[in-house]
Formats: C-alpha cells, sequence, structure tokens
C-alpha cells in the first residue's frame, strides 16, 4: 500500500516560526519516505536540541528527540543494535558542529548505515539568535549584538576530511530537489551528510530567502539570479565508481574545490559519494557472521522461563582450577 | 608479595603462583597494585593462600620474591620475622639513589630509617634491616641458573633468558615452601598452552630454580604448603572477566565504552568473547545460530552512553562500562533515559578522585554521584558488589531491575575488585533468571494502539508502562528528553507533569516492595553484638576476615553489608540500626558517603568512623585493629586508615 504524505504527519501543533526554512526541509522528507515508501514502523528519526530538534514530533514514525549534540551516537545506537531499521538523524548546525562536532567528525570514521540531515542556518534559534559554527567572521545578524567573533567551519570539507562517504547540500526551498537529495542519501549504503540551507527567518537576517532567491544579484539581461546552482547541472560527478584510490582520492580533491564556493555562487547537490568503503554493519558482519541475520535487537537470550540462552561453559572452564 | 618493573611479567607470573597454589586447593586472594604507566614504574602482586576461605590482604608479608632491587628496598621491611626474601645477589650493591622511579618522600622515609640502624644506602642496608629483624635472605643468582638452562637449550639470547626470570622467582618461593613442583609445571602449561616450546623451556628453568634453592637451602623456611583436596568445583576469577562472562550470559548484546582504567579491561574481554555460545537444548533453528555481542568504541563517554541508549529503545540489552571520570560525562545521558524510563546497564569501576584522582588506585568515593548524577529527579537502581561472586550473580540482577522498572542502573564495584583475584566455588548459571519486564515486540493489535501510535508512557498503577521497541508494528510513540505525555509528545502542561513525574518516581517504590531482601543487604554475625558494622562495596571481605580474627580474640561484631543504595532499604536498615548499640560505618571515602546515605534516610545517627582515601584497598589487620579500638574505647570519633604502599 502506497504511503500518503498524511501517513507521515502526525497530530502535533508545529511551532516554528512562519517562513521557517524548517518547514521545506520537513515537506521533502516526508515526500522522499512517502516516495520509497518507508514503512513508519521501522522508521526511527532521531534529533538533537534546537528548532530543528521538534522535526521528530511533526513526523509519524519511532521519534527520538535526543540531548542537545548526541543525536548522532543515539541513532548510532539504535541503528547498530538494529540494522534493519531505517535511521534518519536531523540536527541543527550549532548541534552538529558546534558542542556535537566530537560525534560529527567520529561518525564519518564508523560509516555506519544512514542519513544526516544537518538544517544550516547560522545561528542558535531556539535560544534567540546566538552565532553557530557556519556563521562567518565579522558577520552581524539582527540578534548578535557584535559581529561574529569566530570564523565559520566547512561542513563539507570537514565531512570529507572525516571520511563521510557521502556528502551533499541542499537548499530548503528547492523542495522538489531536496527531496531528491534526501532519497539519495537514505538509499546511500553507508554514512551520508546532507546540509541543507535553512533560511531562519527571525534571526538570520543576511541569508535570507530573498538573498538565495538572488535579490540584488542581476545578470546582463538585469534579470535576478538565484545565488545557488546544481551541481549536477554543470556536469560535475563526485561519485566514486572503483575502489581505486586514486579515483576517491581526485573526487574528494574535486569536492573540497567545490566546497570552497559559497556567496553568490553556492552549489548545490552531492559533492561527493562513495559506496565501495565498507559500512560499520558490514566491517562488524565481518568479525561476526551472525550479526545481520541476528542483530544484537533481535537476538533471543532467554527461554520462556527466563533461563539464558547463552552457554558460559567454556569461559567458566577457562578459569576453573580443577 | 612479588614486585618489579611494570611491563616486566609481574602479573602473568604472580598469576602462575596463585593457579599453582589454587590447583592445590588452597584458596587464593591475589591484589595488584600499580602506576599509570606502561612500562618501568614499580608495580607488585600480593597473593595470599590459606586452607580456608580469604577475601582480603594482609600488610605484613610472609614471603617476597624480587627480582629487581626497587622491590627489594621498597618492601622488604613488610616482611614479617621469620618470613623470607629471595633476591638477586647481582643488585644487592645498588644505591637507592640511583633507582629513578622511587619518588622523592618514598627516598626520604627509607634514608632516615637506614640512617637510625648506621646502614648503606644500599639493597643491602635495606636487607640487613630485614634480617635484624629476624627475616631470612635468600640470594638467587638468576642468570647464573638462567644460563645453564639455556645452554641445555641451545638458547643463549639474553633477553629470551631474562623473561623467565619472574618464572624462576616463582618457583624459587614454592620451593622454599616444598610445594610439588608438578603443581607449577602444571600452571604453566596452562599459562602458554598455545606454546609448547615455551613450556618447556620454562620448565626447565623451574627445575633449576627448585634445585638450586634446594641445595642451597634445605629446609631453612619455616612456612610450608601442601596441597589439600578440593570437595567443590572452584575457579580462579578476576573482576573484569566475571562482570563480562556475566554480560554475556544475562543476555546484554551490545555495550559501548571508551577507554578507562580500570574498566576497559571488561569491555576488551568482551570483544575478545563476542561470538558466542548457545545452549544446546534449544531448537536446531538457534543451535545453528551463535549470538554476538556487538562492542563499540566511541569517541567519548558521552557518545557510550548515548549509543548505549539508542540501542536500548530497540530492544537489546545494552550496557556500558566506566570508571568515575567517565561517568561524570555521562551525567546527562543518565537524565534522558531516566525521563524516558529507557533500561540501561552502567557499569561503575570506581577509581581515586577527584578529577583524575588516582587513576590506577583504589577508592569508594563515587556513592554520592551515583545516586545523584544528573539535573532533575529520576527514579534509578544503584547496586553495589560487595566481591566478585555476587557482582556474577548482580549482573543480571541490575539488567533485570533496569527492564522490570524501566529505568537506569548503576552497578558500582571497583577498582579493588577489578584488579584483584580470588577462588570460588563454580558459578552457577543455573541460578540466574532473566526477566524483561513489559517489552513488547513484534505487532500491537490494532485495538490497542491509538491507529498505530501507541501510548508507551501511558499512566498505571505502578507507573510502569508496556515498552514496544522500535521497529514494533503499531507502536509508534516519541521519546524526547523534554516533559512529555502518554505518546512521548513535549508537554509543558502542569498536571501532566506532575501526573508524569509521580508515575516514574512511583515505580522505585514498586520496585522497594518487589526486590527481596538478600537483594538489597547481606547482614553476618550474631544479631546481638556489640558492635555493628555498616559498609558497602569490596570492603567485604577485609571486614568479613577481620571478623573472623576478632571473634577469635573475644570480640564480637555483626556487620550490615548495603547492596541496593537506591531505592534504600529503609524499613530494613530501621529495623537492624535500631538494635544495634554502637554503628561503626567503614568506608574507602574521605567522607563516609554511605554513613550520610544512611542517615538522611533513617534519622539513624552512626557512632563511629572509619575512612580510608590513600588509594590503598583496607586490609584485614587495619579492620582488626581499628575495630578493637573502638571495642576498648581507644579510638577516635573518626579512624582514618594509611596503610599500604
Amino acid at each position: 500500500m502506497a504511503l500518503k504524505l498524511t501517513d507521515l504527519k502526525s497530530d502535533v501543533h508545529n511551532d516554528w516560526c512562519p517562513g521557517c526554512g524548517d518547514f521545506g526541509i520537513i515537506s521533502a522528507v516526508q515526500m522522499a519516505m512517502a516516495e520509497m515508501n518507508l514503512d513508519p514502523n521501522k522508521t526511527a528519526v532521531v534529533s538533537g536540541i534546537g528548532c530543528s530538534g521538534k522535526t521528530p514530533h511533526y513526523l509519524r514514525t519511532y521519534g527520538v528527540h535526543t540531548l542537545h549534540g548526541r543525536s548522532l551516537p543515539f541513532a548510532t545506537g539504535v541503528k547498530l543494535a538494529n540494522p534493519n531499521l531505517e535511521v534518519i538523524d536531523c540536527g541543527g548546525d550549532g548541534d552538529g558542529l558546534g558542542i556535537g562536532a566530537g560525534h560529527f567528525v567520529n561518525s564519518g570514521r564508523r560509516n555506519v548505515d544512514m542519513a544526516y540531515i544537518l538544517y544550516d542556518n547560522g545561528v542558535y534559534g531556539l535560544t534567540k539568535g546566538q552565532a553557530s559554527p557556519t556563521l562567518k567572521l565579522g558577520v552581524k545578524v539582527k540578534s548578535l549584538p557584535l559581529p561574529n567573533i569566530n570564523s565559520a567551519i566547512n561542513p563539507t570539507m570537514l565531512a570529507l576530511a572525516a571520511g563521510y562517504t557521502f556528502v551533499a547540500r541542499g537548499y530548503a526551498y528547492d523542495v522538489r530537489h531536496l527531496k531528491e537529495l534526501i532519497k539519495k542519501a537514505i538509499q546511500h549504503k553507508g554514512f551520508a551528510f546532507l546540509s541543507v540551507l535553512q533560511p531562519c527567518p527571525t534571526y538570520n537576517d543576511i541569508l535570507t530567502k530573498e538573498y538565495w532567491g538572488g535579490e540584488g544579484l542581476l545578470d546582463a539581461a538585469g534579470k535576478q539570479m538565484p545565488r545557488t546552482y546544481k551541481l549536477e547541472a554543470q556536469g560535475y560527478d563526485g561519485v566514486v565508481k572503483s575502489e581505486d584510490e586514486m579515483e576517491k582520492e581526485e573526487k574528494i580533491k574535486l569536492a573540497v574545490m567545490k566546497s570552497f564556493e559559497f556567496g553568490d555562487h553556492t552549489p548545490i547537490g552531492v559533492f561527493y559519494q562513495n559506496e565501495h568503503v565498507p559500512t560499520y554493519e558490514e566491517r562488524l558482519t565481518q568479525r561476526m557472521p551472525t550479526y545481520k541475520t541476528s542483530p544484537p535487537a533481535e537476538q533471543k537470550i532467554a527461554r520462556d522461563d527466563g533461563t539464558p540462552l547463552a552457554n558460559i561453559s567454556k569461559l567458566l572452564d577457562e578459569l576453573s582450577v580443577n | 608479595m612479588i614486585g618489579g618493573a611494570q611491563g616486566s611479567g609481574v602479573d602473568t607470573s604472580a598469576n602462575i603462583f596463585a593457579k599453582a597454589a589454587a590447583q592445590g586447593g588452597l584458596h587464593v586472594f591475589g591484589k595488584r597494585e600499580y602506576y599509570s604507566n606502561i612500562k618501568g614504574e614499580h608495580s607488585y602482586f600480593q597473593v595470599r593462600l590459606s586452607k580456608k576461605i580469604v577475601r582480603s590482604h594482609v600488610d605484613t608479608i610472609d614471603l617476597l620474591a624480587t627480582f629487581d632491587d626497587e622491590t627489594a628496598v621498597r618492601h622488604a621491611w613488610e616482611v614479617r620475622k621469620d618470613g623470607g626474601i629471595i633476591y638477586d645477589p647481582t643488585v644487592g650493591g645498588n644505591n637507592i639513589d640511583d633507582i629513578h622511579t622511587i619518588e622523592a618522600p618514598v627516598r626520604a622515609r627509607l634514608y632516615s630509617e637506614l640512617d637510625s640502624q648506621h646502614l648503606p644506602h644500599s639493597v643491602e642496608g635495606v636487607l640487613e634491616v630485614a634480617r635484624r629483624k629476624g627475616v631470612h635472605i635468600y640470594p638467587m643468582p638468576y642468570m647464573d641458573v638462567l644460563k645453564k638452562v639455556g645452554e641445555q637449550f641451545g638458547e643463549s639470547s639474553l633477553s629470551s633468558l631474562t623473561r623467565m626470570i619472574n618464572v624462576m622467582a616463582v618457583a624459587a618461593s614454592f620451593a622454599l615452601t616444598d610445594y610439588p613442583q608438578d603443581q607449577v609445571n602444571e600452571a604453566l602449561r596452562k599459562q602458554f598452552k598455545s606454546k609448547p616450546k615455551v613450556v618447556e623451556i620454562n620448565i626447565a628453568a623451574v627445575t633449576a630454580a627448585y634445585d638450586y634453592m634446594r641445595d642451597k637451602y634445605n629446609g631453612g623456611f619455616g612456612h610450608k604448603l601442601a596441597p589439600i583436596p578440593m570437595a567443590e568445583k572452584r575457579i580462579f576469577v578476576r573482576g573484569s572477566s566475571t562482570v563480562g562472562i556475566a554480560k554475556i550470559l544475562s543476555g546484554c548484546r551490545l555495550q559501548t565504552y571508551y577507554p578507562i582504567t580500570p574498566a576497559s579491561d571488561e569491555s576488551e574481554y568482551l570483544e575478545a568473547h563476542e561470538i558466542i555460545d548457545l545452549d544446546g537444548a534449544l531448537s536446531n533453528e538457534a543451535q545453528a545460530m551463535k549470538g554476538s555481542i556487538a562492542v563499540v568504541q566511541t569517541e567519548d563517554e558521552i557518545a557510550a552512553i548515548t549509543m548505549a541508549i539508542g540501542g536500548a529503545l530497540t530492544g537489546v540489552r545494552a550496557s556500558t562500562s566506566t570508571s568515575g571520570p567517565g561517568f561524570s560525562l555521562m551525567a546527562e545521558g543518565i537524565g534522558w533515559a531516566g525521563i524516558n524510563e529507557v533500561p540501561l546497564v552502567v557499569t561503575l569501576y570506581q577509581r581515586g578522585g577527584p578529577s583524575t584522582g588516582l587513576p590506577t588506585r583504589h577508592e569508594q568515593g563515587d556513592l554520592r554521584f551515583a545516586l545523584h548524577s544528573g539535573h532533575g529527579d529520576i527514579p534509578r537502581v544503584v547496586l553495589a558488589s560487595g566481591d566478585l561472586e555476587e557482582a556474577f550473580y548482580d549482573v543480571t540482577r541490575a539488567f533485570n531491575y533496569a527492564e522490570k522498572y524501566q529505568l537506569p542502573v548503576i552497578h558500582i564495584v571497583d577498582k579493588a575488585m577489578a584488579n584483584s583475584d580470588q577462588t570460588y566455588k563454580m558459578f552457577d548459571p543455573n541460578l540466574i533468571k532473566i526477566e524483561r519486564g513489559l517489552m513488547i515486540s513484534g505487532t500491537i493489535p490494532e485495538n490497542e494502539s491509538d491507529h498505530g501510535e501507541f501510548h508507551r508512557f501511558k499512566e498505571t498503577p505502578s507507573g510502569i508502562s508496556p515498552r514496544p521497541v522500535i521497529g514494533t508494528q503499531g507502536g509508534i510513540y516519541w521519546n524526547t528528553g523534554d516533559e512529555h505525555d502518554e505518546k512521548g509528545h513535549i508537554s509543558e502542561d502542569p498536571t501532566n507533569r506532575v501526573m508524569m513525574m509521580d508515575k516514574r518516581m512511583r515505580k522505585l517504590d514498586v520496585a522497594s516492595k518487589e526486590i527481596p531482601a538478600e537483594e538489597k543487604f547481606h547482614f553476618f554475625g550474631p544479631k546481638d553484638a556489640p558492635i555493628t558494622i555498616v559498609s558497602w562495596g569490596s570492603t567485604k571481605g577485609a571486614i568479613l576476615d577481620a571478623m573472623e580474627s576478632l571473634k577469635e580474640d573475644g570480640i564480637i561484631v555483626n556487620f550490615l553489608q548495603l547492596r541496593l543504595i537506591a531505592p534504600f532499604p529503609v524499613d530494613e536498615v530501621k529495623e537492624i540500626l535500631s538494635r544495634a548499640k554502637k554503628v561503626v560505618d567503614i568506608e574507602m571515602n574521605f567522607s563516609a558517603q554511605l554513613g550520610g546515605v544512611i542517615r538522611e534516610n533513617t534519622c539513624f545517627p552512626l557512632d563511629q568512623y572509619v575512612v580510608k582515601y590513600n588509594g590503598r584497598s583496607m586490609s584485614q589487620e587495619e579492620i582488626y585493629d581499628a575495630v578493637r579500638h573502638i571495642a576498648d574505647g581507644s579510638a577516635p570519633k573518626r579512624v582514618v586508615l594509611t596503610n599500604g604502599a
């Protein structure tokens, strides 16, 4: 039975600010899930803290709204305990690149098969607009008393350095394009990182919807030019097609170069993808052949009368003295 | 006692010594002390052997086996009159000045003792002090004896021969006590079972050491050891593997950890045993399948606890093991597990705090923190094991409590347990019962859910609600660290808040009623003794051993060992303390943390305190002395113990 968009919507009143980019993201997530026919009973949406953290409550799937910065290890625990579940992590740029930066980097090393959607708006919205790790040095959005004193992280380059095997960027108000990117991220074998340019209409008065739409940027004919462009439309191909380390290196270099483009000419689309890196689940299966067929969450551990199924006699024999 | 530089095989040789004795039917207690260092610093292993059960160490040494200068210099003082010291005469002339790993204050203490007896600042000087006290000194020229062994085997590499010095020290010790050499050979065969050549040359070294000691010192040493028959099946275990085995048996299938002393040994044990045998009496399908436990090393302890919680939401029994500094990082995760009613087991190996503290030394300083870690009020169970046998059975209880009451369980053990070895009657897996509480998996019938959504946090009389795991058909619900409604959606409604808080905390009342008395505390000794000791955790062994020697001297005490600290067994403890005549609290921390917990829960004033916080576990004699002085009225209200090197 095909899923309808309404099947994926919870009854909870959505309290994001009017005009919030998060609406575009959640619509794209719902559309992607419906098109992929993801079973809401077998799907967990995990989030951290902040406006983005409320996402699971608005979706009708298992929802895990966790601690500030910790959504990635929570999500990893869900997925590793039951790799048969679809796990989607939604978090903000402060959540993932500030307080949770350690988890962001180390998730790249693990390459667990799940998708991470980063809502990137340059501010801490829910605490009223402080500068987040992606806000550029010297920028003064309206809620800041003084211009930002820190430099910005380049999330794409950080993800590439950490070993992410899928690195993409979308734009919250290009919902159809974003939906396709979300589908690709979910389908990707390995850890997929998708950052989304997400205007915060309340606190970020610089990277606005109008800004991304091209306000004040005119072409030779005097027509407004959007500040985002699609990588695929320019013939860019970041997909690694073989196990050849050289090819991988080349594609990473290309993606790093692209990651510097930001502002009037900002690429969206897939920067890099490589499915030739074994996932954490595959690495576990190599060591424990029954991991996938009998994952931790699905292993029976006791009979009905409570007696344990594990037989530890060999382990005790190793310690026996007589 | 055997000692030496870290990395020189002290641990292995002490293990061989202990196992050879255990095989012979002797009861064994062993304890390891070491620096936060990999190679070079001094470490020592103390092994106590007896015909009757022993559960603790003693401060005086009968036989000190050394093969380096530092061990002789540091520990010769602890050897009793008529005891013995085996040492390498080639290091006899070494000056203490040249032993760089001895800290300045220790050096100053040594010099002052030597100066008072007009002796040189050398190994010989220290040995002379022992000699004057009546200690037998046994020179053992290891390399001379070993070179002859090497010649038999065509082995002349010095480094290969040096590796056997510690085994020679073990053999020399046993030779002095007339313990049969075949027991030592057997222990070597077990230790190096995959390396027959190593066994062969080591046995030759052992034989040479036996021959040498017999030739030179035949019959001179007063303490003799002999094998005795064993009526029961027995094991010789260490803390880290004990907890690990129990986790496998209890059905733990996801363990997360970040490296930390002394907790990581357990996770490494689990990783080394990640494929799990399933019981042969099962269906064919299950027999064909092996079980497995996923052990994940995370980037920090925050990830360790949150990953374990994520796993637990899917229905797996998940746990993490850590020590104080790591547990500090886990505090926020504990709170999240509490408000979301997630079954989770944290094994907390206490070590000396605060901060990095004494990373390789012992303390029971985290009781208050285990009780209160995290902001706000959550229900939790805090369970403290008193020895390795208790720890084995408590692991299953910890998981059972976690799943029955849907809350985090902090299972407290400590460094002394992690790094001590003891012989016990074989653990009995048949005593284990797994209880999973109101967990739901599979499919929830439509009439039991709200159009496929589930009231996961439904208010119930017990406070415990049915718990679908993520992936259950028709069980969709939400988790959040915010206060939430029955489906798990954020709610700031004041009425809902009170209802949810009451619901969660009510589970503790149920736990208090359901958990049997023997899981809450142990009571030892006669009810009407004039002194009642209260304590918790690994002081148990030394207290029980001291009680026996106190009884021999006519001092009768009883002992209340608290095991379940939260929810606190208020009525039971009140009842016991109300008939106690004098209550003495014994703990390994500065502030007598359990004493405070008892007072706040029962309003009973405690009469005297015996505390220790120098990083070295309590010995039998220390407790004996403290209680004797309390009995005769000569002890202050707060006794601070300081023994240990």
